[in-house]
């Protein structure tokens, strides 16, 4: 009999797929290796084993929670479906033209990323909306008919439709789906006005292009998933895990896949907002770093920072604008080339590179001995101290330092005239300095002072890294808390069921029309309730609204919370004060005499989450006694120092090391800088405080 | 070598984030349309002398030399003993700013512990600056818009009252001009910020050492590349529409051990229209495009940019002096590189792409009521489009892509909620690239019209309708421009001019040139072309020498 209590969540990554199951004895995990063919098996076996370790039966299994990297993985990989795309005579090559800008200035070779849809299967029909929402020109029926039995004549597996200002008018987009469905029921058809409403022609078509591409495949997984899962006894409802933080259900997440895109790293987020309440902290900066790249989020009174546009499946060394643009509700991360394996390189003017180009995990990087020749990030930091050749993944793995020397002097060396460990150290400060300054950027625009936020690390490479990247962000405080290396997995046991909403409705503050924008707004709540209660029931919900407003003649828009209630035309003053303030938080000043705008609005139903259990919290606490020592690089004194060794599982609440300390445990190393020390917390957690904080 | 040439690294890889991010909040912040969606922006740090130390990669080529001079006028106009903690510095001088009066640049010293260390300097387009409006048609830059010298907006942090009383009385939108002159005082004092903590944390108290590391480092790396480049002279010419008569632009090349001089005696005379370039810009371009081929690596600053040494006749339409009008200094400017690429392409084959349609097609529309008594409210609205990109040597040019400036469009939607018009195509333009081996990029189509009730004014600034983009050994030309209403009028390619109620512009983007022999061409890239309608059966049959029998 399935019980409510009994939770499993599993995250399908690139090379583990990763299980957590919640029972009222605790939380077993377990890591498999990821199955590309047959994905829905490595999740059994997952479960399987964590059901066993747990001593729980499969049956008793009360709720599935899901999130995977193989919708991204298929839009990299572009392995998706033949998929034609009907769009508005005259803007057949929007997605091929893109922004008409290249990402980078000074490649007179760059080559620009393929749209999904190749020119002979975007098809045009002539019909047009006016940014109001009015009908210039009607469609025609007779021509839609000759349309769709092309398409259907032309064997598509799938058909997305993306009409000009369909965000303000879907008339045209919902009877040519009508003609689609009619003509081929069994049609995989996907339309811009239900997958992202938002102004923006690009960022639209692409957004339901890329939903049409992958819809056959992941509805076929999750079928196969969900009836797998029956067979083996599990009963229980299964949910997925979606970009903006929050549960769907499976029936929602296989006709909208594009929502899915980001789901494991936002389980990350979660599982770090999670922590942010338990220890009781308002300003977060999460701090993921695996062995590609690394990525930043700022979480705030608990909740992630969300967006309502990002970048899938960047061509070009991650950099902005070489991808594929999604607008649709996503936590917000910033995403550097910067892991374990990034490579190292020597540039012409002599300069130490990191990355973006990574060893992954074949060949690895050099000491692993699997034959790679080029020097890593997890290469320097082994030449630095901070990993235990004899130790490194619980000892699976053999480190062979002669292998990262010879490799560091061999591409380092040479010109530069650098010893082994100067070059050593300019590889890992280089990559913590790149990533420094990402998320000092990031936390940049969006109006925050960094100091001021507490970062919580984890994933394998992080607990090395976060504190030297604290120094340099001048963060006192750093959490690193227990099964770090499962964390989306567990962090979607802590999302809420949520439906984020939005619709592309143009209104200038000074013609408000609260009539209308009420009207908008109860077919928001209407769209977004129903997804819910798909898979919250009858639990009670709250309800947020996001509109994004800007100055009559700026060109991009900044979030805005607002009360979410019927609007009266008094309102318009509210909403001039919403706005300014929210300007000054980001821009550190108003404008006058400028009109003030809206074009999106997003609203937010999420189910109400039991009360997170409070850690106890410990800042001080008995020093452990003195035992083994090690020697490590401390990047801030440029200089070996001897450190304290201390076993993870030694520090009990209460218990302090003052740096510098390493704290080992099979996944991976926590590095105490000279300037900090570490303090066990109730939780498990390890709190990390600069020496000079609290004293 | 020990840690401090690590540190140095550091500091050099802070500062490019530190201008990064200065130029982040000015676009964050602008109101201009083109800093905002476009880039056409600057940032920078400098020492204390004037050189240029870092320039964030966000922003468009025209500023990258312009500014580096700009400083140095600075320095030498407000003298070191007139330089104050809290000062603020501006000028649009054409000729000792960025080239035209609509771009505004802003200079503030940056002072550590109490003494000075640099400048922090950045540059924008702003959305009016009076006169005549943004356009060719004026005589001489007078008549172009208020002219600001060199001289101080804030003084030890006060702000001249005197000076944003000027500005507000002589442009049209007083709130967004003014309010942009802050955006980039902000800017600037953004980057200071960083600055501070970053010299603080490397306990360095003046920033005259990590200068020289810096400079002296990207100068060597420079000219090893340039003296790897054989020796020798090398020309090209070009024609182009110009406003009222064709330009001829002439470049000689030439390579001597590690030193690069591109003169462009030769080139035609000024034009009585404001499509002359002043020299900061011409220089600004010609590197940009040599650069991209020799030493596209090396981060800009004065160290990297000295030693390409650009040069051309006084009164010539490439070094303009004043008071000639050079509002749209842009058109001539983009095609600079395609001068310079075409007389490098000589000295190193197979390294520089064919000619594109390289200068903008710009369009700021003025949507007017037909009946003025209606109420209906006036809007301005702008648009950015490109044309095709030159074939590559072994690849296809890039379709609507902007090249040399880095520029980007807005979207349709955004810019339908703008104003009171009609976007009813914006389409790549079939047949328009070059034939080739490797193809040119195409052009676009675009068709606007106003909506009911409205007419509306354009200023054309568009280049290569008469003369088309050149292809490259063997490559033949992109398809010229061109500007019609939809009835078949043809309209100028320059100037201010009308579209009335109820009739469609239609603008025929130019293609870029084509690389190699077409009849190198593989034949299954040429069907694969005419299936995605690239090019037209005849196409492929006239200008690649398709048969018939191939054709499936």
């Amino acid at each position: 009999m399935a019980e409510d209590s009994i939770r499993v969540g599993v995250d399908i990554g690139g090379t583990f797929t990763d299980v957590a199951l919640e029972h009222p004895g605790g939380l077993s995990t377990i890591k498999v290796l990821t199955n590309y063919s047959q994905p829905e098996q490595a999740i059994l076996d997952g479960i399987h084993k964590a059901a066993e370790a747990a001593g729980v039966a499969m049956a008793t299994i009360g709720q599935v929670i899901h999130g995977t990297t193989l919708v991204t993985n298929a839009l990299i990989e572009r392995r998706g479906a033949r998929l034609a795309f009907i769009t508005t005579e005259g803007f057949r090559d929007v997605v091929e033209m893109r922004t008409e800008n290249r990402f980078e200035q000074y490649d007179l070779n760059l080559e620009l990323p393929k749209p999904l849809v190749a020119r002979p299967d975007r098809f045009t029909v002539n019909e047009r909306v006016a940014a109001d929402g009015s009908v210039l020109l009607p469609l025609d029926a007779g021509e839609v008919e000759q349309l769709v039995r092309r398409v259907v004549e032309g064997g598509y597996d799938a058909v997305a439709v993306g009409l000009i200002h369909a965000y303000a008018n879907d008339v045209h987009e919902r009877q040519i789906e009508a003609a689609l469905r009619a003509a081929k029921p069994e049609m995989s058809v996907s339309i811009s006005s239900v997958i992202s409403p938002q102004m923006r022609e690009f960022q639209r078509f692409n957004t339901v292009i890329a939903n049409a591409y992958v819809q056959p495949q992941v509805a076929d997984y999750l079928g196969r998933l969900v009836s797998r899962l029956r067979e083996q006894g599990v009963s229980a409802p299964v949910f997925m895990m979606h970009s903006g933080g929050g549960l769907i259900s499976v029936e929602t997440a296989s006709e909208q896949p594009v929502r899915l895109l980001e789901s494991g790293p936002a389980g990350g987020a979660i599982y770090a907002a999670d922590f942010a309440l338990a220890h009781g902290l308002d300003k977060v900066l999460s701090f993921d770093m695996g062995g590609t790249t690394a990525k930043i989020c700022l979480i705030e009174e608990g909740t992630p920072k969300t967006a309502n546009t990002f970048e899938v499946a960047r061509t070009y060394r991650f950099k902005k604008g070489s991808g594929m643009p999604v607008s649709t509700p996503v936590v917000e991360m910033v995403e550097i080339g910067a892991g374990g394996g990034s490579i190292a390189h020597i540039d012409t003017m002599g300069q130490i590179r990191v990355g973006p180009r990574s060893a992954g995990s074949e060949p690895g990087p050099a000491c692993y001995q699997r034959g790679g020749e080029e020097p890593t990030v997890t290469d320097a930091n082994l030449l630095l101290g901070r990993l235990d050749p004899d130790n490194f993944a619980g000892g699976a793995i053999p480190l062979s330092s002669a292998n990262s020397e010879a490799a560091v002097d061999r591409r380092l060396g040479g010109d530069t005239e650098l010893s082994t460990r100067d070059a050593a150290f300019g590889v890992t400060e280089m990559v913590d300095e790149n990533m420094a300054n990402a998320a000092r950027v990031h936390t940049v625009e969006n109006g925050r002072d960094i100091e001021t936020f507490t970062m919580i690390a984890f994933g394998g490479g992080a607990p090395l890294h976060a504190c030297r990247l604290c120094e340099k962000l001048g963060i006192g405080a750093l959490i690193i808390p227990p099964g770090a290396g499962v964390g989306s997995a567990i962090g979607f046991l802590k999302a809420p069921f949520s439906y984020e909403a939005s619709r592309g409705f143009f209104q200038r503050l000074s013609d408000f029309d609260p009539d209308a924008v009420n009207e908008v707004l109860a077919a928001l709540e209407e769209e977004a309730r129903a997804f819910v209660t798909a898979g919250a029931g009858a639990r009670e919900t709250t309800a947020k609204l996001t509109v994004f407003m800007r100055y009559s003649g700026q060109g991009s828009e900044i979030p805005v919370v607002l009360p979410y209630r019927a609007f009266t035309a008094e309102d318009r003053s509210l909403l001039a004060e919403a706005f300014e303030a929210a300007y000054t938080t980001l821009f550190g000043r108003v404008i006058d005499g400028l009109t003030i705008e809206i074009t999106n609005w997003s609203l937010t139903v999420m189910s109400l989450l039991p009360a997170v259990q409070k850690a106890g919290r410990h800042f001080t606490g008995l020093p452990l006694p003195n035992g083994k020592t090690r020697r490590f690089y401390d990047a801030g004194l440029r200089q070996m120092v001897t450190a304290a060794e201390v076993e993870r599982s030694a520090i009990g609440p209460g218990e302090s090391v003052a740096g510098p300390a390493v704290v080992v445990e099979a996944e991976t190393s926590t590095i105490v800088t000279s300037a900090y020390s570490v303090t066990g917390q109730g939780d498990g957690a390890l709190l990390l405080q600069r020496k000079d904080v609290g004293q | 070598m020990s840690t401090t040439a690590i540190d140095s690294q550091i500091m050099w890889n802070r500062l490019i984030a530190v201008v990064e991010e200065q130029a982040m909040t000015l676009i964050r912040t602008a109101f201009s349309t083109s800093v905002r969606e476009a880039g056409d922006l600057s940032a920078g740090l400098f020492d204390r002398r004037g050189r240029m130390m870092a320039q964030a990669v966000t922003g468009t080529p025209g500023h990258v030399n312009a500014m580096a001079e700009s400083v140095l006028h600075f320095v030498a106009e407000i003298g070191r003993d007139n330089v104050f903690e809290g000062d603020v510095y501006i000028t649009n001088d054409p000729w000792q700013g960025t080239g035209h009066l609509h771009d505004i640049t802003v200079v503030s010293p940056a002072f550590h512990k109490g003494v000075h260390v640099g400048f922090f300097a950045c540059t924008a387009h702003v959305v009016d600056i009076g006169g005549r409006g943004f356009g060719p048609d004026a005589n001489e830059v007078y008549e172009e818009g208020l002219l600001l010298p060199i001289m101080k907006l804030a003084e030890r942090g006060q702000v001249s009252d005197v000076l944003i009383k000027l500005i507000r009385a002589n442009v049209r939108e007083p709130d967004q001009v003014v309010g942009d002159i802050y955006s980039l005082a902000a800017c600037n004092e953004a980057g200071d910020r960083r600055l501070q903590d970053m010299m603080a944390e490397f306990k360095i108290d003046h920033l005259e050492d990590l200068s020289d590391f810096i400079i002296d480092t990207s100068r060597k790396a420079t000219r090893k590349h340039i003296a790897a480049l054989p020796a020798g002279s090398y020309e090209n010419e070009m024609w182009v529409d110009g406003y009222d008569a064709p330009v001829q632009m002439k470049v000689r090349l030439t390579v001597e051990g590690d030193r690069l001089v591109a003169d462009f005696d030769g080139t035609s005379g000024l034009s009585k229209f404001g499509v002359n370039v002043p020299m900061v810009y011409t220089r600004a371009y010609a590197c940009y495009g040599l650069k991209c081929a020799i030493a596209p690596e090396v981060p800009n600053n004065t160290g990297s940019l000295e030693p390409f040494e650009i040069t051309a006749p006084e009164g010539s339409i490439l070094n303009a002096a004043r008071p000639a009008p050079v509002a749209v200094r842009h058109v001539l400017g983009h095609l600079v590189p395609d001068v310079v690429l075409g007389a490098l392409h000589h000295c190193i084959p197979e390294i520089v792409p064919a000619e594109g349609a390289s200068a903008l097609w710009n369009i700021q529309i003025s949507a007017r009521a037909s009946d003025p008594r209606s109420g209906k409210r006036n809007a301005e609205v702008l648009m950015f489009n490109s044309g095709g990109t030159g074939a590559r040597p072994g690849r296809d040019g890039l379709s609507a892509t902007a090249f040399p400036s880095g520029v980007s469009t807005m979207s349709v939607e955004a810019t339908e909620h703008v104003g009171p018009i009609v976007v009813w195509r914006k389409d790549l333009r079939e047949g328009s690239g070059g034939a080739g081996k490797h193809r040119g990029g195409l052009g676009q189509t675009i068709e606007i019209e106003a909506r009911e009730g409205y007419e509306f004014f354009f200023n054309a600034m568009f280049d290569r309708i008469r003369y088309p983009a050149r292809g490259r050994d063997g490559g033949g030309c992109g398809g010229a421009g061109s500007v019609e209403l939809d009835d078949g009028e043809v309209l100028k390619g320059k100037g201010r001019q009308k579209v009335p109620s109820g009739k469609r512009l239609v603008l025929r983007l130019p293609g870029g040139g084509g690389y190699g022999a077409p009849s190198q061409r593989p034949r299954e890239q040429v069907r694969s072309d005419i299936a995605a309608g690239y090019i037209t059966a005849e196409q492929a049959k006239a200008d690649y020498g398709l048969a018939d029998d191939q054709e499936r």
